[in-house]
Formats: structure tokens, C-alpha cells, sequence
């Protein structure tokens, strides 16, 4: 991660595989006797470095998404690697390895463990990897201080505020240094400056090299994002650079009627 | 995470519902406290049993008028027929007829009024003869004890127990004073070594009187050469069984019996009366063991019931810990321990209460309890492992359950 601490995407294209690809991918849910196709053939490719938002109604499959980009499900049909590894054909105890190595989420409703100080809550990542407990204290240490939060080691959750708590959760989500920092609807929870808070922690973790994706519904928080896929009924419909958001707020209520060619193959 | 981690882990979760945790532990608690109570018990009772036993005298038989065999409708009552007489006991002490025997004494007993004056004392009178005091391995603390001139004689000398003399005259030194056993007036020439009390009996609470004296002065009556017990003490240990032997022929023939299941006096030996007093305890432990043994499975029940309430409760925990790449084993490993630590808190804690009980409950029962520590580490060890066997089950739920439901859960 250090060796791509700027300009990440032009080195990345070329040795480093992308830390997203998934290609024609399904869900199929089944409930009794009613299947319901969640993502019908989705294709995503994300870069190293890359800031990117998912985007869509409620309803639209951005869940069914996130999860199936965290390992926390698999795919009905279709392939998915996840920075070069074949995810397909793992079972469960290779799936916790490689989310706890490759993967840091950032829950909207935080997810904390509230009986557990927050550096206690930080370190679970690397308690799983058999980290020595000294070495967890310190990253512990290290990634609240990153989030701003290194005079609140030894509070509980219960002790912060709903930003601050936020910000703990990211702190978890980076002290394993995974690939991937995987955000669903990380501000739902959150007032405005709360928000803002967090949005600029993830702007600042852009600018030092970290691949970021975010799941949301909200304009405001897209457009921080570098680029956005918009997904509706379990299928991409745009794919492109953030700041088309200011050209066409109006798509985002009618996505129907837009015509999105700016989508690029990646 | 390393086992002293888990451990914390599972403390920590167990802390923060302490109340709810103690009522769940409460089965293995008293459980563990019956286990630790019921062994003690055991083998407190089987020391009291062995300690009155050899106070009676070592190497000795012991043998009662009456039969224990079927028959004994017709030849009388275990201890209370007149079967048995003091020429069986002169008998007995005949060398040449017994050679395995030492020493023999008999004794008549009857409970009698003692007298002082104003003081009025109920207790056994003894009537033996010298040889009682080396038979029951006894010593006087003060005085003598009876001599052949105080058989021969029929003299009205009596040896008191210490207590009995404390209660007659205030204190063990009463050698000397007088006192009255139905209006004969006898003197206190000596006075007994305290030899304590066993279940049965208070060796300490008895009057020595001359047979002689005892069959003419204080008894009288029909059946005055009728004894209550003969003492044979066997020349050594390994002579008791051949000394068994001879005291069993000699009187079969005395008594012109030929088939020994019609034996009219019973022959016993101190390990016989070891082994029926065991075995009646024993019966008595594996009682109370399946007593603790059922509390330790409803406690059990009790430990796995919280677990799994517990397993629901932190569903979102499961979840989030899946997420962050806990493999199932650790899930599994977080329930198991938190489960054993419940175990182990329960074990503890009915250690605890066992050995305080084992120290405050002899002085109500009237019995030993001896703490045996094998019992109280092997308990908490049953209890750890309660923990652990009613604890599979939910930590198998818990481990199975998937990241996204988890987390999902409200
Ligand atoms: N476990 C499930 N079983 C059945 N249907 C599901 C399940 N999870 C999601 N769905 C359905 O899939 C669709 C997409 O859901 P989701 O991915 O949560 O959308 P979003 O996060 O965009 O709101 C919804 O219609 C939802 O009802
Ligand atoms: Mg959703």
C-alpha cells in the first residue's frame, strides 16, 4: 500500500490486478417457493486508488452488491475476484481469511461491540489474523489517531458521539490495511456534520492511496466519490465520473429516462 | 486470539450479566456443593465408624447372646436373650481350649441410678472382671481399677467413667467419695482415662462394678449368671481368625449345638462391624451422589439454556465477528469457553459453599464431614466440564449462523 501512496490508478493498471472484478454477476434469493434475481448480471471493475460510489433506489440491489463484494455472500452465477483471488470456489474458513485480509467495512449502523473500549474494538481484525496483542494495541493506536481519534482509546462506544463512533468503525476497517474499504451507507446514521466528518476522513484516505466503496442513496455523499456506478433492479445503469451528478440531479429521479453512455469499460 | 484471550473474552460476557449468571450456575452450584458435602460425609462417617470400633480394643471378638440367622425367632432376640453366661467366659479363658485367645471379659450391664446425696445420675453399670480393663484397652486415670480380692470378695468398690464422676461430684478426682446404687453403698476406688465417644456410645459415661457383685447385689433375679457381651481379645492380629474359630466351637459344644446355623450366641469380629457400618454409608452416598448428580444436570440444562439465549442476543456480534474474519472454530471457541467459565464459576463457588458447610454442619449433625480434596478439585473439574458438554450445542448454533442474517438481526 505504501508504494502507491499517489497517483495510485496510472500504476495500478498495470501489474497490480484490480481489486473488483466481477463479471455476470447474479443473485437469486429464494424464499419458499418465490425466487426473486436481486443483481441480474452485473459486471464492476474497480481499480487500486479508486473512490468510487454505488448509487440506487432503495430496493435496487446495492445490499445484495456490497455483500457479495464483501464475501459476506456468493454469487448465484458469474465470477468474482477480489484483488486476484478467485472467490468463487471458496468455502467459509477461506472466506473469513480473506475478508479479514482484504476487506474493511463500514457498517451504518457502526457495529460496534458496545462492551469493548475503542481501541479494543479496532484491533478485532487482527485478533483473527493471531496478531501478538502488544503489536494490536499499537495499530490500534496508530488508526484512531489516523481517524482522530487518538485521545479516545479506552472510551466505550456508549462514550462517543454517533460521528466519533463512525469514525471508530473506519478506524477498524483500516488497521488491517485491506485492499478494499467497504462503506454501507456509512452516514445514514449521521447529523450533517457528522457526515461531513467522515466524508472528509474518506476523502483524505483517497488522496493517501486507499480503494474505497461506497454504498448510498444520497446525491450529496456520491458526488464526494470519484466516480459512480448507479445500479437499479439488480442491473448497472451508468457508470461514470462524479461530476456528470451536477450535470443531471434530475437522473437520479428518473434514471429511466436518462441515457448513460458514458460508461466506459474498464 | 490465544486461550488467555478467549478466557477473558468469555469472563468479560459472563461479567456483564452477573445476576442472570449466578441464577443459571445455581444447579451446578448446589450440586458441586452436594458432591463435595456427600464424599466428605462418606468419609467422615466411615471415620467415626473405624474410630468407635477401635475403641472398643483392638484385636477383639465380640460375642452376643442370641442368633442373627433365621432362627433366631426361636433362640431369642439378637442381645437380649440369656443364652450366654459367665461360665461360657471362664470357659473361653482356658488356655488349653482357646489358645488363641488372650484374654477374656465379660460384661453385665443394666442401667442404674447412681447417687450422691442430693445428685441423681442414670447411667450403665458394668459388672466384669479384672481382665476388662486390658480387653478394652483401657487405663485408669486415678486410683486403681477392680482386683481379684474385689471379685472374690463381691466388694461394693466401682470404677467410674470420668463423666460420670464429674456429674457425681464435680470433677474426675472422686476416688474415695461414696455413692449409692439401689440403696448398697459403694466406694469409688478408681476412676477412668477419657477414651472420648463414638456414635454409639459415651465410653466416658459407665460404672465398673465386680461381676460377683453385679450378679448378687445390684441384678439378682433368675438369670444372674446371664452376661450381655463376652470380649475375646485374640493374641494378635493375625490369631483373630483361629481365636474366631475356637470361640465359635468351645461354645457350640458348651451349648450342645452341632449345626452352627443354630447357634444360639453370635460371634463377631470388629471387621465385620466395619464393613456393615460401611456399607451402609456407602449405600447412603450413592444416594446423595445421584441427589448431586441430577442437580448438576438441570444445572447443565441451566448452562445451556443461557448460552443459546445468549447466542441470540448477540446474533449481531456473531455477525460482525464473522465479518471481520472470525473462521467458525473461534465463534465455537468463544461459546464453549464462555460456557466452561460458567462452569468453572459455578464449581468455585459451590467449592466454596461445600467447604464452609463441611466446616458448620458437623456441630448440627453430630457426624464428621471431611474435606476431601480430591473431591473438590475433581467436582470442579465435573463442573468445567458441564459447562463444556451443555455448552456444544449453542456454540454449534452460533458458529453455523451466516455474516449478512447476523448482522441483519435487530
Ligand atoms: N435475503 C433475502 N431474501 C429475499 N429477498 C431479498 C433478500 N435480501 C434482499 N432481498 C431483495 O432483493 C432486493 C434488493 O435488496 P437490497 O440489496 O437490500 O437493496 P438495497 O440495499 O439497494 O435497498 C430487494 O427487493 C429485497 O427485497
Ligand atoms: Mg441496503
Amino acid at each position: 500500500m505504501t508504494a502507491t501512496l499517489t497517483g495510485p490508478s496510472a500504476s495500478a493498471a498495470s501489474a497490480t490486478p484490480p481489486v473488483i472484478d466481477l463479471r455476470a454477476g447474479r443473485k437469486t434469493y429464494t424464499t419458499g417457493s418465490i425466487t426473486f434475481e436481486a443483481l441480474r448480471g452485473v459486471d464492476v471493475r474497480i481499480e487500486r486508488g479508486e473512490y468510487v460510489a454505488i448509487m440506487g433506489p432503495s430496493g435496487s440491489g446495492k445490499s445484495t452488491l456490497m455483500n457479495v463484494l464483501g464475501c459476506l455472500d456468493v454469487l448465484t452465477s458469474g465470477s468474482y475476484r477480489l484483488a486476484g483471488h478467485d472467490v468463487g470456489d471458496l468455502d467459509e474458513v477461506e472466506l473469513a481469511q480473506i475478508r479479514n485480509e482484504e476487506i474493511g467495512f463500514v457498517f451504518q449502523q457502526f457495529h460496534l461491540l458496545p462492551s469493548l473500549a475503542s481501541w479494543r474494538n479496532v484491533e478485532l481484525p487482527l485478533m483473527y489474523r493471531g496478531v501478538p496483542r502488544h503489536e494490536r494495541r499499537e495499530r490500534a493506536a496508530l488508526a484512531l489517531e489516523r481517524v482522530g481519534l487518538g485521545d479516545r482509546l479506552d472510551n466505550r462506544p456508549g462514550e462517543l458521539s454517533g460521528g466519533q463512533q463512525q469514525r471508530v468503525a473506519v478506524a477498524r476497517a483500516l488497521v488491517g490495511e485491506p485492499a478494499l474499504i467497504l462503506a454501507d451507507e456509512p452516514t445514514g446514521n449521521l447529523d450533517t456534520s457528522s457526515t461531513e466528518d467522515v466524508l472528509a476522513l474518506f476523502d483524505e484516505l483517497h488522496a493517501q492511496g486507499r480503494t474505497i466503496v461506497l454504498i448510498t442513496h444520497e446525491p450529496e455523499v456520491a458526488e464526494r466519490a470519484r466516480r459512480v456506478v448507479r445500479v437499479r433492479d439488480g442491473l448497472i445503469q451508468g457508470d461514470g465520473p462524479a461530476s456528470a451528478l451536477h450535470d443531471d440531479r434530475g437522473y437520479l429521479h428518473h434514471p429511466t429516462s436518462h441515457d448513460d453512455d458514458t460508461q466506459e469499460i474498464r | 486470539m490465544s486461550w488467555g484471550e478467549t478466557l477473558a473474552t468469555g469472563w468479560h460476557a459472563i461479567r456483564a450479566h452477573s445476576m442472570r449468571s449466578l441464577l443459571t450456575v445455581l444447579g451446578i452450584l448446589i450440586g458441586i456443593a452436594a458432591v463435595i458435602l456427600t464424599v466428605g460425609l462418606g468419609l467422615g462417617t466411615q471415620k467415626d465408624v473405624s474410630a468407635s470400633i477401635s475403641s472398643l480394643g483392638s484385636n477383639l471378638l465380640i460375642v452376643s447372646p442370641g442368633s442373627t440367622t433365621s432362627s433366631a425367632g426361636i433362640r431369642g432376640g439378637f442381645g437380649s436373650s440369656t443364652t450366654l453366661t459367665t461360665s461360657d467366659a471362664d470357659a473361653l479363658s482356658s488356655k488349653t481350649a482357646a489358645p488363641d485367645v488372650e484374654a477374656v471379659a465379660a460384661e453385665k450391664s443394666a442401667s442404674e441410678s447412681l447417687v450422691n446425696g442430693d445428685t441423681n445420675w442414670t447411667t450403665t453399670v458394668v459388672g466384669t472382671s479384672t481382665s476388662w480393663l486390658d480387653v478394652r484397652s483401657r487405663t485408669v486415670s486415678e486410683g486403681r481399677f477392680l482386683n481379684a480380692a474385689d471379685e472374690n470378695d463381691r466388694t461394693t468398690n466401682v470404677v467410674l467413667g470420668s463423666e460420670t464422676a464429674t456429674e457425681l461430684f464435680g470433677s474426675p478426682r472422686a476416688v474415695g467419695r461414696t455413692l449409692t446404687i439401689n440403696d448398697v453403698t459403694f466406694t469409688v476406688v478408681g476412676v477412668l482415662e477419657s477414651a472420648g465417644s463414638s456414635t454409639s456410645d459415651n465410653l466416658d459415661d459407665t460404672a465398673v462394678v465386680p461381676m460377683s457383685t453385679m450378679q448378687n447385689t445390684i441384678v439378682g433375679g433368675t438369670s444372674r449368671t446371664a452376661v450381655s457381651t463376652v470380649y475375646v481379645k485374640a493374641v494378635g492380629t493375625d490369631e483373630i481368625s483361629a481365636a474366631y474359630q475356637e470361640t465359635q466351637n468351645l461354645l457350640l459344644n458348651l451349648h450342645g449345638i452341632t449345626d452352627a446355623d443354630d447357634a444360639d450366641f453370635t460371634v463377631s469380629s470388629q471387621d465385620a462391624l466395619v464393613s456393615t457400618a460401611t456399607s451402609v454409608y456407602r449405600t447412603l452416598t450413592v444416594l446423595l451422589t445421584g441427589i448431586a448428580a441430577l442437580s448438576l444436570l438441570v444445572g447443565g440444562i441451566g448452562v445451556m439454556n443461557i448460552m443459546l439465549v445468549s447466542v441470540t442476543e448477540r446474533t449481531r456480534e456473531i455477525g460482525l465477528r464473522k465479518a471481520l474474519g472470525a473462521p467458525p472454530v473461534a465463534i465455537r471457541r468463544q461459546f464453549l469457553t464462555e460456557a466452561s467459565v460458567l462452569g468453572l464459576g459455578g464449581g468455585l463457588i459451590g467449592a466454596a459453599l461445600g467447604i464452609a458447610s463441611a466446616k458448620l454442619l458437623p456441630s448440627v449433625l453430630d457426624s464428621s464431614i471431611i474435606v476431601s480434596p480430591t473431591a473438590v478439585v475433581g467436582s470442579i473439574v465435573i463442573a468445567v466440564g458441564i459447562g463444556l458438554v451443555f455448552g456444544v450445542y449453542p456454540a454449534v448454533r452460533a458458529a453455523r449462523l451466516a455474516p449478512i442474517d447476523a448482522l441483519r438481526s435487530e
